[in-house]
């Protein structure tokens, strides 16, 4: 190995973790510019409601299918694993528990988050390589403002109600499971549903949403934002904003559940 | 001596692996039009970027009105270029926008204007450029030259002091060239607004330009107005504005 082939050897960790840093920066940079934006920005409702519709009805026959789907394999998954030690009546408990906690905020950011960050990304990317992005600031129009906030705020409001959706319809998927093929009563998964019930677990379902929506909405956008090349540059945003957004989305899942049943419902 | 409304001070810019401006000295007078000439690729729509604060310089100050664009913050940078006016190489107008809405974009955001009136202003503009009638049309819909001129059209909307033009005739037949270059003259002329036009387009060059400055390796080359320039005995200007492949450039 030459003295050069050493030193870009040596180089490269550095580099990478510099790349890396610079990166998680810009993000922190984009989402405390957004924040900022948000007071002047959520006056163009026009806009935020276009992005509204865009985030949540057009991911809502995709959230459906999807929690009705996880509902029922909960159903049949759980009943495998109660038979012969649990009472049945806990069958409705552990999905509502686990739909509410859990499945119902992860599974639909983690679909929402792969179809609405992609789009996100691709259209801004386009903006930018395009130099749209460019003409707009030249305009005097603030990118953040005008193009990062309403996509921001429609994201952050439309993915829990998104979760209310996807944790009914899969209850109801768990429900049609349990009542029409596993031999548990209508009565019998009801009451196991609202046994143990509480309320501080759809909040903390909510709360999860909301921040999985930041991650979303902050992913593509900023991913969006940077891409350069043309297509190929876009291509590669819309790639790295969906896994981004997927990996974070698992890791602020474990953070947040930590501190909320850890600390603040312990 | 006529008040300066663009300096730049030994700007210099490396992007990428490449120093592209490497130490930039030119003025720009008010009410003038100067002609920024160089080859392809030789930094010449980066330099325009920096009037506008799109780029920022790695060292050096580009003045705009006496005011140093990279100590203003983002509030001061969007008055700064409310009074200014850029036409993209591409166009670059809002694809998810009608030609109307591109035009009357700037309006809407920044004027209390009602509606009337801004649709008043953006088919006034839109006749200013031979569009008339165009408003709802999708930016997809036109040709190259009509986007440009759309794009010009969504420049001049809130008649701004300064325009930059990036390659304005590129791309363009040489009747719509003409228009162009006639309508970049008009403008100068008749409401003093100072230009800065990026180009390769002698011809348009020769027509529009008060003084025509040539970028050449990252520095402002040669600058004269456009007598001085055909005159000039430069091998490195002559080659360019004869367009011959014959001289100390090489084809890249």
């Amino acid at each position: 190995m030459s003295e050069t082939e050493a030193e870009a050897t040596a180089a490269w960790p550095q580099r990478a973790l510099l790349a890396w840093l610079q990166n998680v920066g810009e993000v922190f940079i984009l989402l405390g510019s957004t924040l900022r934006e948000i007071p002047s920005g959520a006056r163009k409702v026009g806009l935020v409601v276009t992005q509204m519709e865009a985030v949540g009805l057009g991911s809502m026959p995709l959230t459906v299918i999807v929690a009705l789907f996880t509902g029922a394999v909960a159903a049949v998954q759980a009943s495998y694993q109660f038979r012969d030690y649990v009472p049945m009546i806990y069958l409705g408990t552990v999905i509502g528990k686990s739909v509410v906690i859990e499945l119902g905020p992860v599974l639909t950011a983690l679909v929402v988050g792969g179809r609405v960050s992609a789009a996100i990304a691709a259209e801004l990317g386009t903006m930018r390589v395009t130099e749209q992005v460019d003409a707009m600031e030249t305009l005097g129009i603030s990118p953040i403002r005008y193009l990062v906030v309403p996509r921001f705020l429609a994201t952050i409001i439309m993915l829990p109600i998104l979760t209310i959706f996807a944790d009914m319809v899969a209850i109801l998927g768990g429900y049609l499971v349990a009542v029409l093929t596993l031999d548990v009563s209508s009565h019998t998964f009801t009451s196991g549903l609202r046994l143990y019930f509480k309320v501080q677990d759809v909040f903390s379902g909510l709360i999860k949403a909301f921040f999985f929506g930041m991650i979303i909405a902050t992913m593509g956008c900023h991913y969006g934002l940077r891409s350069e090349g043309g297509a190929e540059g876009v291509g590669e945003a819309t790639t790295r904003a969906v896994v981004a957004s997927c990996l974070l989305i698992l890791i602020v899942d474990y953070l947040l559940a930590s501190f909320l049943f850890r600390v603040l419902f312990a | 001596m006529p008040e300066t409304a663009i300096r730049f001070e030994g700007v210099r810019k490396r992007l990428g692996a490449k120093d592209v401006l490497q130490g930039v000295d030119l003025s720009v007078p008010r009410g003038e039009c100067l002609v920024v000439i160089g080859r392809s690729g030789s930094g010449k729509s980066v330099l325009l970027k920096h009037v506008i604060g799109l780029l920022l310089p790695d060292r050096g100050t580009v003045l705009v009105n006496g005011v140093d664009i990279a100590s203003l913050d983002d509030e001061q940078l969007l008055e700064v270029r409310e009074g200014m006016g850029m036409l993209f190489q591409s166009g670059a107008l809002f694809d998810s926008m009608t030609v109307g809405e591109n035009v009357g974009l700037a309006l809407r955001e920044h004027t209390p204007l009602g509606e009337p009136q801004i649709e008043m202003i953006v088919s006034e503009k839109l006749a200013l450029v031979g569009l008339t009638g165009t408003e709802l049309h999708r930016p997809s819909s036109l040709s190259g030259g009509m986007k440009k001129r759309a794009a010009l059209a969504r420049a001049l909307a809130m008649n701004p002091k300064t325009m930059l033009y990036d390659e304005p005739t590129t791309g363009l037949d040489p009747i719509t060239a003409d228009v162009i270059n006639r309508l970049i003259r008009r403008l100068q002329e008749r409401l003093g607004i100072t230009s800065i036009v990026v180009t390769h387009d002698m011809r348009s060059a020769y027509h529009v330009a008060d003084r025509i400055a040539m970028l050449h390796e990252g520095r402002i080359h040669a600058v004269g107005t456009p007598a001085e320039i055909q005159a000039t005995q430069d091998p490195v200007v002559r080659q360019f504005i004869t367009g011959s492949s014959e001289g100390p450039l090489l084809p890249t």
